[in-house]
């Protein structure tokens, strides 16, 4: 039986392995040390929910912890990584992305293009994204689709303790900018995590759940809400599909396409706002590469355009449910050709 | 000639430097020109009238020192050692540009000169220098990043910010202020409250020093001091270089804001290049034909780098989609 650690035990593992494989990688954020120029306790925090708690022992100085300017620390971040460096950024919440979002999408993003092909800039760019924890309308946000957008940027956002691990190794050793989005209500899942360092390719999705009556596309935390639909379904009787992207940006149409020219359905499950997201962009796609394949409408099961509510009544009637997306199977099997 | 020099660089490294200038001048110069008569792309912001800035504080730089630049780049790059036929492919949107016509002259860099890139985003290049700087601490180089920004982008939030993080980290960083009087069209008095940006530094904690930008040595003299104290581990400083742009924002710009009589005033009276020249040949330490000479052969330079600008080939169908990754 292998070892079970937790989401955040594997993000702390990965970055641990590979600040001790590779002394270019040095990374920095809001407390990521905690206790900075404080008389208390060195490494107070580990970050804000303790994900980073005891690299400082081990890496010292190569973990900063910043004062409170997204620009200029994730900016620095991007500059230290056109001179040769591997520097994490840890933007706390991704929904502090507005506040230095041009050093992101204008430079980082574009240097290699515009620079013709002369520059690389490998730095990883984590930050905590979903709704759940109570956190409100600044701090609860999915905004993948926002960086998926921008030619120059890679998307990674994983769902299991062991996609975490290998996925942020892979992306801390890849040469090109990476925004790594960990869903904050998934930080406390366990799963099997090989202890030994391994990378997982960045482009490749997982087909998680097989089946051959409907394909469900997601990433992240719906890729549990997914399963526990396909749980209830598979009662009636109904065999899902699940595709779990892991990585946005490059995205694997092949094996989305693969899945549904397979079952001939599909329902895309997105915790994004509904236009314009990580959903759409796949039904559109498949509209256009797999019409033939389609035996009914598709269906997406997103959230409401609102702002991601504070009530915990109301949060919880904003992300979408296993049952939401139960049903949204069950209609497109309705829909269609017989 | 003279026996003695009374200026702190020597003869040839005099020389030198008034070819950088002179080569920014004419650079700049037959790109106004050129604009004009339509041969150029895009937007085209010019340096000339600056020029004793870049040159008197990249003197005292090496390839390794990084700088980030602004919109107005191109006498950065010059300064800083990049090659004006590349540079002037890169303008004219052709293969062998530094970027391969990809950038354009708002993008220009050279990272293998330690031109970290102008900018079309006004005061983007403070958080990245930091970030150049903090490299080279950790690589434990004596290296150290100049920023430069106008007196337009000192109001940007990045610009401030940096200036604290290279403070509270003791970055090796000089952030240099070029204020020439004009954000675009807005006058420095009407957007910056503050008068003095010494005094604004301190506000952040570093130490900042105004020079006279359109005199070289005073800049060259302040520029070593900073510089310096970067390179010796003694952290940040700002420094201040007043300074007078010739030409407009951009190129097409009426400067219809300018007050009568202005531009000939500059260029009559505050031109860092007759300043200069006034200086050495003044002193008898270079001689007028000298200065000359140069001016022929930097003619000749932009002559032929126009010339293999408009030879080179216009990038394909077969880049529009290159280069946008490493790996994807």
């Amino acid at each position: 039986m292998a070892r079970k650690i937790s989401m955040k035990t594997a993000v702390n593992e990965a970055i641990d392995q590979e600040m001790t494989r590779d002394p270019s990688v040095i990374m920095m954020g809001e407390d990521i040390v905690g206790g900075a120029g404080c008389k208390g306790e060195e490494d107070a925090w580990g970050g804000v929910l303790g994900v980073t708690k005891g690299l400082y022992a081990k890496h010292g100085d190569r973990l900063l912890d910043t004062p409170l300017s997204e620009s200029a620390y994730v900016g620095a971040a991007i500059g230290a990584a056109a001179c040769g460096m591997r520097p994490i950024a840890e933007l706390m919440f991704i929904d502090f992305m507005g506040v230095c979002f041009d050093q992101i999408y204008n430079q980082a993003a574009k240097f290699r293009y515009m620079f013709g092909g002369k520059a690389e800039t490998p730095v990883v760019i984590r930050a905590m994204v979903g709704a759940g924890f109570r956190a409100a309308a600044q701090h609860s946000q999915m905004l993948t689709p926002l960086f998926t957008h921008i030619p120059g940027l890679k998307v990674v956002c994983p769902s299991t303790p062991y996609d975490t691990k290998g996925l942020l190794i892979q992306s801390i050793r890849d040469n090109d900018p990476v925004i790594f989005c960990e869903h904050k209500n998934l930080y406390a899942l366990e799963g099997e995590v090989p202890e030994a360092s391994y990378a997982i390719p960045l482009g490749e999705a997982n087909v998680v759940r097989e089946g051959k009556h409907c394909s469900i596309v997601t990433y992240g935390l719906m890729v549990h809400r997914a399963l526990d639909a396909a749980a209830t379904l598979a009662k009636e009787g109904i065999e899902v599909e699940i595709v779990d992207l892991r990585t946005l940006s490059p995205l694997d149409m092949d094996t989305v396409l693969d899945s549904v020219t397979k079952t001939g359905r599909l329902v895309c499950v997105d915790e994004a706002s509904p236009r314009c997201n990580i959903g759409t962009d796949i039904a559109a796609q498949v509209c256009m590469q797999a019409f033939g394949a389609l035996k009914a409408q598709i269906e997406q099961v997103s959230p409401p355009h609102t702002p991601v509510p504070f009530s915990p009544t109301l949060e919880d009637l904003y992300i979408p449910s296993a049952a939401q997306v139960a049903d949204a199977v069950r209609r497109t099997l309705k829909g269609g050709k017989h | 000639m003279a026996d003695s020099n009374p200026f702190p660089l020597a003869k040839d490294a005099l020389l030198a430097c008034y070819r950088r200038m002179r080569t920014i001048r004419e650079f700049e110069d037959r790109l106004h020109v050129d604009f004009s008569r339509g041969d150029i792309p895009g937007f085209v912001h010019l340096y000339a009238g600056e020029e004793a800035t870049a040159v008197g504080i990249m003197s005292h730089l090496g390839d390794g020192d990084r700088i980030a630049s602004t919109h107005r780049g191109h006498g950065h790059c010059i300064a800083k050692g990049v090659d004006v036929v590349a540079m002037m492919k890169e303008i004219y949107g052709r293969i062998g540009g530094c970027g391969n016509g990809k950038g354009g002259s708002m993008h220009i860099a050279d990272l293998s000169k330690g031109m970290m890139g102008a900018n079309g985003i006004l005061g983007a290049g403070a958080p990245l220098i930091c970030g150049a700087a903090l490299a080279a601490k950790y690589r434990k180089k004596n290296e150290v990043g100049i920023c430069f920004v106008g007196d337009g982008a000192s109001n940007q939030g990045t610009f401030l910010e940096s200036l604290n993080l290279a403070a509270v980290w003791n970055l090796p960083v000089v952030f240099v202020v070029e204020n020439n009087g004009y954000a675009e069209s807005t006058s420095r008095d009407y957007a910056t409250a503050v008068n003095s940006y010494v005094d604004r530094a301190s506000g952040f904690g570093l130490p900042g020093i105004t020079v006279d930008g359109t005199d070289f040595f005073g800049v060259y003299e302040a520029a070593g001091e900073v510089i310096k104290r970067a390179r010796e581990g003694g952290g940040p400083s700002l420094l201040e270089c007043k300074m007078i742009r010739f030409h407009g924002h951009f190129e097409g710009d009426a400067q219809t804001y300018r007050a009568p009589g202005e531009t000939e005033d500059n260029r009559a009276n505050h031109d860092c290049l007759k300043i200069f020249n006034a200086h050495v040949t003044g002193a008898k330490v270079i001689s007028a034909a000298e200065l000359q000479a140069i001016d022929t052969e930097v003619l000749a330079l932009i002559d032929d780098a126009v010339v293999q600008a408009k030879a080179a080939p216009l990038p394909t169908l077969a880049d529009l989609a290159s280069d946008v990754y490493v790996t994807y």
